[in-house]
């Protein structure tokens, strides 16, 4: 399995640079992924990144992004705003996670 | 939009690509001519998909997929059994009073049950992902139909030429 450097940190990914290990991951990595994918973490992006993260624990799987307006109670529109075009996949990303498998 | 690397990596092919850098300009186009439930969500399921990649979409009700926005009908589509063989139940079963009333019914379970929204939710989600929705104008003059009778987030009702010009080098898909 690939090893890629993020900042300080040495972790493992896909050969489509999605982290592998749910266990590598920690804030400071979040910021430095977000940044490598041109977005800045604000509050409004830390809730979505920590209910995925909390959510993959308790489902085994990457939320959608229906899942993540639904149970966040974020809209839709402002996910597409916070991650622009792939908002399902660049939080998955940032969140270090892998990508969603649901169609919704 | 550019990309800042502001974090050294040694890797940088690892990165994904999420094609923020090409203007990949891609568009689709999704033509929904059927009124039946199983028939609205190929078409509704393929727009959300290609929202969430990025890509432009534009949705076209024609005849019997209006039935999908007309806000009369569109919270009420159904689903038969009766010239269905994908069922494999008997075809005279299907035309047995209250079978497609059923039929609907265990079809809506099972789509709620794998945490698929409503035809009028994955709608609202659609266009809350900047998507498209067109009726069109030869099937609302046919049916009697105007904007007040349809979903509000309709943009328009066009003729197919209209359509067909708004979704210039776009891939379409009709269902």
């Amino acid at each position: 399995m690939p090893v890629t450097a993020i900042g300080t940190a040495t972790v493992h990914v896909d050969a489509e640079g999605f982290l592998t290990e749910y266990d590598e991951w920690d804030e400071q990595l979040g910021r430095e992924l977000a940044a490598a994918i041109g977005i800045e973490l604000t509050d409004a992006h830390w809730v979505p990144i920590r209910f995925l993260r909390n959510d993959f624990l308790e489902q085994g799987e990457t939320a959608t992004l229906r899942r993540v307006s639904t149970l966040t109670g974020i809209p839709v529109k402002q996910l597409f705003t916070l991650f622009p075009s792939k908002p399902a996949k660049k939080m998955a990303y940032i969140a270090g996670l892998p990508k969603p498998q649901g169609c919704v | 939009m550019t990309t800042p690397m502001t974090t050294p990596m040694t890797a940088p092919g690892f990165i994904p690509d999420f094609g923020d850098t090409a203007a990949s300009g891609r568009k689709l186009a999704i033509i929904c001519s059927k009124g039946n439930l199983d028939m609205a969500y190929p078409g509704l399921i393929l727009a959300t998909a290609a929202l969430g990649e990025g890509v432009e979409t534009h949705l076209f009700f024609t005849f019997w997929g209006f039935d999908m926005i007309t806000k009369s009908r569109m919270y009420d589509l159904k689903f038969t059994m009766l010239g269905n063989t994908a069922t494999h139940m008997p075809q005279g079963l299907g035309g047995l009073p209250g079978m497609t009333a059923l039929a609907t019914r265990q079809m809506k379970k099972q789509i709620a049950e794998i945490g698929v929204p409503t035809v009028p939710e994955l709608l609202e989600q659609i266009v809350d992902s900047s998507g498209h929705l067109w009726a069109c104008r030869m099937s609302a003059n046919m049916m009697h139909l105007d904007e007040s009778d349809l979903y509000d987030s309709i943009e328009g009702i066009i003729s197919a030429a209209d359509f067909i010009e708004k979704t210039d080098n776009a891939q379409i898909i009709f269902i």
